[in-house]
């Protein structure tokens, strides 16, 4: 029976090899957070961290995934107090309908650990998840206020 | 606010029904109705029940202001703004408030107390606002009229501040959760005196959303995201061809399937798969052998029904919108006659969360977890579907994830309620893939128009012209508003002076009109209606006849909105910030437009650059004057919002028929606008008062026009077929 290591915890998952790891999230374990869009990884609602990497899940067949990488989920993501991502997204009122925010959210949050002072330009060339709301501009900016203030926090 | 007096009076009818109501979470509080005497059963209600001042407002002994909305809330902010307006006449502490959703059954158990609970038209706020700030204001006066009671002295010499009652001639105090109980035992009063709108303090400011921490960590309760125990996952197909019928299935070659609990008919032209989980059910789904009858359409596609509309170009029609004078005998012939024709295609909403709801049906009665916009009509359809009485159906209203006007259609609900049927006690979640969404979705109408002018002399509009020929949305989804006159949706901000929207443009000789062609595709309702193609083919037009003026667009338009101030008003303002009148930076070339819908007057101006056939487009100054400005922050959302619907559609937005059905299925054909297209956008918010004018759809009507008529600036090339993912810019 496949593990899988979601939030810190190991899971036994009985599913069929091909079932892609957003539905395993979903479905089996229960974590409704992490949102179905489209199904082939076009729109990043699907969005989980491996090892740290944002990922789709929602075209990501299970038995591609091995039981010692970590997966993160928006529901572990803030597991211990808010993200500053979350926090900043808080401050800005990004969010309209939310649907996608949280796919969002692991994309960002991804990202500035890889690169604490994205430009302009690279934030937009790596989060290429799709908000219809429209929510973009107040995107960009709370990539910049989660940038500075994880910036300032590491000193 | 006399209607809301009455309601409030009627108590016994409340009292009656208040026994159904039940609200979750928030045991331990005790409810407060009215004076009449109450049954028993009413009697054990109020023990578990909360504190309820009046239909709109819900007072905790914890000082917790729990008010009630009942439009839906699916992105665009009406549930914060509601609560605002209730909170500003309550004058309670806004950090205390909380929300809670109307749900339509109770809603009319109680005599529709809450009124109507559709969501749609840009509507939420502006057709509500008188009474859920009566509903404020009533409850604010019957918990000082408690106080005051309690305290001996004349309720006029008590004061509210931030929901702290005080008598200043005895220095008392009191809370509002210390009198709750007191005050939802008074009359109701009679005469409820609204504020003066210049003396808001929570309405009309910048205030942060209520519904924001649950979207942050994943903890919203989407409908998709619903479970019941024991729940099974139903994934339908319909006909891909509209109209086509089911034929038959195979049921028997995936039965064996893992998961597959049940292969069934749903309608007359959609089977489903109901399966355990969400990818067996569509791993089944996938490999069930469906045979269809696709009817009479099956070989439509776009270009037929190009066809069918340019018929409509130049064909005899009665629905006329718009008429001064005599436009036809001066466009009859001559040279002098301008014309152009435009194009605008289907487009699906691609709302993020695809469709779905979930079931519970017993003979006597269906229970339904579901989002829509459109709550009351969902009540009917599930009833009807479940063939129970609707006082034996509820909608549990959720919080949606986008909608833009697929949810004003309850076609999913009837689906789901139909399937969950054939299943008694089982609850059933159906959900639509993105592909049957793409594929079964009730798409932005196929519209083209043919336009045609004459200058004066004097460089002004002598003659205009402006046919539109195509899809009419209320012909399939609203048959009762088509009149005589055709459907009156088609010319939204093309008639004569009118509250939701008006042309702005005074022309001596003037014709609108459209001849209806409607194809088999279904149309709905697209944020933005009919205002995304008219604007398109109005404002470009204009700018057309401007530069064949040979004069400046912005004065060109100036010269005949003298009778149109507040048009005018929005124009100036973003020519005004962007500097119109001094030239732009280098490579950067500027396009203007304006236009007035779901009651409120917007203007952009477009700044873009094309280099090697690419667009960029670097900044949008928009402005809008909804009249008030509820909470700033959030018009300000809506309008960048409205630049990215817009402006994708513009962009990118195109659903194809071949083979009579929607070619695009997923993202990848049907592609948006993601974060690297988005230009700045700059929002004006200037209400000049006196009016309520809508803010989730009116500025997506001047994002194209704005856009195409600044690229034209830059290359000479006018774009008159959409989506201009279509058109190489490098091809002059």
């Amino acid at each position: 029976m496949p593990k899988l290591n979601i939030n810190g915890g190991m899971i036994d998952v009985e599913v069929e090899d091909d079932t892609p790891l957003l539905w395993v999230i979903r479905d089996h374990v229960g974590l409704t957070g992490t949102k179905y869009g489209c199904g082939v990884a076009q729109c990043g609602a699907c969005t989980v961290h491996i090892d740290g990497v944002a990922t789709r899940s929602c075209a990501l067949p299970v038995n591609a995934v091995g039981e010692d990488q970590k997966i993160v989920t928006i529901e572990g993501l803030g597991a211990k107090g808010l993200h500053p991502v979350q926090q900043a997204w808080a401050e800005l009122d990004v969010a309209q309908c939310g649907y996608c925010q949280v796919g969002m959210i692991m994309a960002v949050s991804s990202l500035l650990a890889q690169n604490p002072r994205p430009t302009d330009d690279e934030i937009k060339a790596e989060i290429t998840n799709i908000c219809r709301c429209g929510t973009y501009t107040r995107v960009l900016a709370g990539v910049k206020l989660a940038a500075e203030r994880m910036g300032a926090s590491r000193g | 606010m006399s209607t809301m007096d009455r309601r409030i009076g009627n108590s016994a009818r409340i009292e009656a029904s208040r026994r159904a109501f039940v609200v979750g979470g928030l045991a331990g509080a005790f409810s407060l109705g009215f004076s009449l005497p109450a049954p028993e059963a009413a009697l054990a209600q109020t023990a578990s029940a909360p504190p309820e001042i009046g239909a709109w407002v819900v007072v905790q002994p914890d000082e917790t202001v729990i008010i009630r909305v009942a439009r839906a809330e699916m992105g665009q902010g009406t549930l914060t703004g509601l609560a605002q307006l209730v909170a500003e006449e309550l004058e309670c502490d806004w950090g205390n408030v909380r929300y809670e959703m109307v749900k339509p059954a109770e809603n009319r158990a109680r005599g529709r107390i809450w009124r109507d609970m559709s969501t749609g038209g840009s509507f939420g706020i502006r057709s509500s606002h008188a009474y859920v700030r009566a509903g404020g204001a009533a409850a604010r006066l019957m918990l000082i009229q408690a106080a005051a009671e309690s305290w001996k002295v004349n309720a006029g010499e008590c004061r509210v501040e931030r929901g702290v009652i005080h008598h200043p001639p005895t220095g008392r105090k009191a809370t509002y959760g210390s009198v709750a109980a007191a005050a939802a035992k008074l009359s109701p009063p009679q005469n409820i005196a609204l504020k003066d709108p210049n003396r808001w303090t929570i309405a009309g400011q910048p205030v942060k959303r209520l519904d924001t921490a649950d979207k942050l960590d994943g903890s919203l309760v989407y409908g998709v995201d619903f479970k019941l125990p024991g729940m099974l996952i139903a994934l339908p197909r319909a006909c891909p061809v509209h109209g086509g019928k089911l034929v038959s299935f195979d049921a028997a070659a995936i039965s064996g399937m893992r998961g597959v609990k049940h292969v069934l008919r749903v309608d007359d032209e959609t089977v489903v798969v109901v399966a355990d989980t969400f990818w067996r059910a569509k791993t089944a789904l996938d490999a069930l052998p469906i045979v269809w009858d696709e009817g009479p359409n099956a070989n439509a596609s776009s270009e037929t029904i190009a066809t069918t509309l340019r018929e409509g170009l130049s064909a005899e029609t009665r629905f006329i919108g718009n008429k001064v004078g005599d436009a036809q005998p001066a466009l009859a012939s001559g040279s002098d006659v301008y014309e152009a024709d435009y194009s605008y295609p289907y487009q699906n909403h691609a709302q993020m969360e695809v469709l779905s709801a979930t079931v519970r049906w017993s003979p006597e009665r269906c229970d339904v977890w579901a989002p829509t916009q459109v709550a009351e009509a969902a009540h009917d359809t599930a009833a009807s579907a479940a063939g129970v009485p609707t006082a034996n159906c509820e909608i549990h209203t959720m919080r949606i994830g986008g909608s833009f006007g697929r949810r004003l259609s309850t076609d999913y609900i009837r689906m789901a309620v139909l399937i969950a049927r054939q299943i008694p006690g089982v609850p059933v979640k159906m959900i639509w893939t993105r592909e049957e969404d793409m594929a079964q979705g009730r798409f932005h109408p196929v519209t083209r128009a043919r336009m045609r002018a004459k200058l004066g002399t004097d460089g002004t509009v002598e003659a205009l012209h402006m046919r539109i020929s195509g899809q009419s949305i209320a012909a399939y989804a609203r048959p009762s508003a088509i009149t005589e006159n055709g459907d009156p949706f088609v010319f939204q901000g093309l008639t004569p002076v009118a509250p939701e929207g008006s042309f702005a443009y005074a022309i001596p000789n003037l014709l609108i009109d459209h001849a209806m062609r409607n194809p088999h595709i279904r149309p709905g309702f697209w944020r933005g209606v009919n205002t995304n193609h008219n604007a398109f083919y109005s404002e470009c037009f204009i700018d057309e006849l401007a530069h064949r003026a040979k004069q400046d667009p912005l004065d060109f338009r100036r010269r005949m909105m003298g009778g149109s101030p507040k048009h005018l008003a929005v124009l100036d303002a973003v020519a005004d910030r962007v500097g119109w009148g001094n030239p732009a930076p280098d490579g950067i070339f500027r396009g203007i437009a304006q236009y007035m819908g779901f009651g409120s007057y917007t203007a952009a101006v477009a700044e873009v650059s094309v280099a090697d056939g690419r667009l960029k487009m670097h900044r949008i100054v928009a402005a809008t004057d909804p009249g008030h400005a509820l909470n700033p922050q959030q018009i300000e959302a809506q309008v960048a919002g409205s630049f990215v619907y817009g402006l994708s559609a513009m962009l990118h937005g195109e659903c194809t028929v071949k083979d009579g059905r929607i070619e695009q299925q997923n993202f990848d054909t049907y592609n948006v606008l993601r974060m690297d297209e988005m230009p700045a956008v700059e929002v004006i918010v200037m209400p000049s008062g006196g009016f309520w004018g809508g803010v989730g759809e009116p500025t997506i009507a001047v994002a194209a026009p704005a856009v195409l008529n600044a690229i034209f600036a830059a290359t000479g090339k006018r774009i008159r077929d959409l989506p201009l993912k279509n058109t190489d810019l490098r091809v002059s």
